[in-house]
């Protein structure tokens, strides 16, 4: 039995189309991303399979239990950490473990060896606030509280969403140290750079899925070949790139552009010359490997 | 850098110092910003980086230092500041229950702008968007990338000396984050100083210098290829991690 299974799921929203004909199942353990602009659908798939909202049409199954009729049953196995805060300001870090843990009918010291590894970093100021954490600190305080019922599955709303870089690492630690534990991970982001860190990955787009793969797998697969520019000046080597004949997309992409043509073919030595001749300096042109934002770029496009 | 005068800068900072009570958000801070130039401002979350842009802002006064924004100092002339100024951020929305023109209009007003004045920048900025024809619709039937360029736009309305964006593509598409970059290259390329904060690190590579806040002080301030090459790494996401971690 899949952890999760969805079968074309759809929503809408007066004339808003959040959610179309979405499928895909996850195995049980799996770290399943789901990777998607702001208004992808995102947080509406999370929510159909929390039952905190009911499709238009469609059946998703979590665990085994029908997201619709056994409601009831869902809330008991899954851990669901929404895309705002969802901890009481009012009441201090040991507070707010304390009440989720009560209300799951257990308590903290029951399932204490759960939580212990991300609870522990927050252990120290357990009497603050919640509304005096950093965005860290809260991240994983609200891990901890999705937690501490012993879910067999945790839905995640771009809990990294706003979170600094570092933070942002140490959270994914988190969540592949849950996965050596057994626990099926559905988590969602923003980040293009974090899909790697999935065992497999769905890029949704205005409420559509494109892709269901492997990450590894996505990059593999793009269509055709990209190429990356380097020059000193940013700003016009991007410029003149666009007015270059022969591109199909050209994007920064860091410290380079990243261009594609239409027919595949790149004469690296004629760019090379322009580039020179429109006054470049420290040019350089390769091949280069598609990351997972070339490749929703491209999916965006078609 | 080649060195410049005083008045080559739009943002100058000596000593900058801001207390809330025993807490030191800000521990004097010491930097300054050319004209034109698209410079960075990252840090950890709780690193200061808000507080110190609301002092740049004129919202807060600092506690101790001299900071002087666009020529004013922002501790006697605030309000000064705030109109040579334009501020954008990603939980600032537009009004959603006016239309586009209304939005630029209600800001274009705000600032002072003739009723001329205020027709010209709208069809010049609509039409460098190329989103003229969407003049009348409503920004709460305008997807959340358009909205985040039109937010933008209305921000320079003024044609402030310096705009501060504070995470400006939270959320945006990659295509359209990367549309965005290009007005703010545009941007800067007009001489427009870019004031600009971003989780996204790839996004710190598009910029001339970057800051890295830690614990209330600058722990590093250099161009992106200066600091990679000091810590001898690839990438601004590794410089980050080995300075805030």
């Amino acid at each position: 039995m899949p952890a999760v299974s969805v079968d074309q799921l759809s929503k809408s929203y007066d004339n808003l189309v959040a959610l179309h004909q979405a499928s895909f199942q996850v195995e049980g353990g799996e770290l399943f991303g789901v990777i998607g602009p702001d208004g992808a659908g995102k947080t509406t798939l999370f929510r159909i399979l929390t039952t905190l909202l009911v499709p238009d049409q469609g059946k998703a199954l979590v665990h085994g239990h029908d997201v619709v009729r056994d409601y009831r049953s869902i809330r008991e196995v899954t851990g669901y950490m929404p895309g705002s805060f969802s901890l009481y300001h009012d009441m201090t870090v040991e507070e707010n473990l304390e009440f989720f843990a009560t209300i799951f009918n257990t308590t903290i010291r029951e399932n204490y060896h759960l939580i212990q590894d991300i609870y522990r970093q927050i252990e120290p100021f357990k009497h603050r606030l919640a509304r005096n954490l950093s965005g860290g600190m809260r991240q994983k305080l609200a891990l901890s509280c999705a937690l501490i019922h012993r879910p067999r599955i945790l839905i995640l709303d771009e809990p990294t969403t706003g979170v600094d870089a570092v933070s942002r690492k140490e959270f994914w630690e988190m969540l592949i140290s849950l996965k050596e534990q057994g626990i099926t991970t559905l988590v969602s982001t923003p980040y293009m750079d974090e899909a790697g860190l999935c065992d497999r990955v769905a890029l949704i787009q205005k409420g559509r899925i494109m892709k269901i793969d492997p990450p590894d797998k996505i990059r593999r697969e793009f269509p055709g070949k990209l190429w990356y520019v380097k020059a000193r000046h940013k700003y016009r080597l991007l410029q003149d790139l666009q007015n270059y004949e022969g591109l199909a997309t050209v994007y920064p992409f860091g410290e380079s552009v990243h261009i594609t043509t239409y027919n595949d073919r790149l004469n690296a030595r004629d760019l090379e010359g322009y580039l020179k001749r429109t006054g470049h300096e420290d040019v350089q042109i390769a091949q280069a490997p598609a990351t997972i934002e070339d490749c929703f770029m491209e999916l965006m496009n078609q | 850098m080649t060195m410049k005068s005083d008045n080559q800068y739009v943002i100058i900072a000596h000593d900058m110092v801001k207390k809330f009570g025993r807490f030191t958000a800000n521990d004097h801070l010491n930097f300054r910003v050319a004209e034109g130039e698209i410079f960075g401002f990252l840090g950890a979350n709780g690193a200061g980086k808000t507080t110190a842009m609301r002092i740049l802002c004129g919202l807060s006064a600092p506690t101790s230092g001299k900071v002087s924004v666009a020529g004013y100092d922002v501790y006697k002339n605030a309000e000064n500041v705030k109109k040579n100024i334009g501020y954008m951020s990603q939980k600032f929305s537009l009004y959603e229950d006016l239309t586009v023109k209304e939005n630029f209009r209600f800001y274009g007003g705000i600032y002072g702008l003739s009723g001329k004045k205020i027709k010209e920048r709208i069809s010049v900025l609509l039409e460098k968007l190329d989103f003229t024809h969407a003049i009348d619709r409503k920004i709460s039937d305008i997807p959340l990338g358009w909205k985040q360029k039109l937010a933008f736009s209305i921000a320079i309305i003024h044609e402030p000396r310096i705009v501060f964006l504070d995470e400006p593509t939270g959320g945006v598409d990659p295509i359209t984050r990367r549309q965005f970059w290009e007005m703010i290259y545009e941007t800067s390329s007009r001489g427009i100083t870019v004031f600009v904060t971003t989780h996204y690190m790839d996004e710190a590579e598009y910029c001339d210098r970057v800051t890295i806040m830690d614990k209330g002080v600058i722990e590093a301030l250099d161009t992106p290829e200066n600091l990679k090459s000091r810590y001898n790494v690839d990438t601004m996401d590794q410089v980050f991690v080995k300075i805030a971690r």
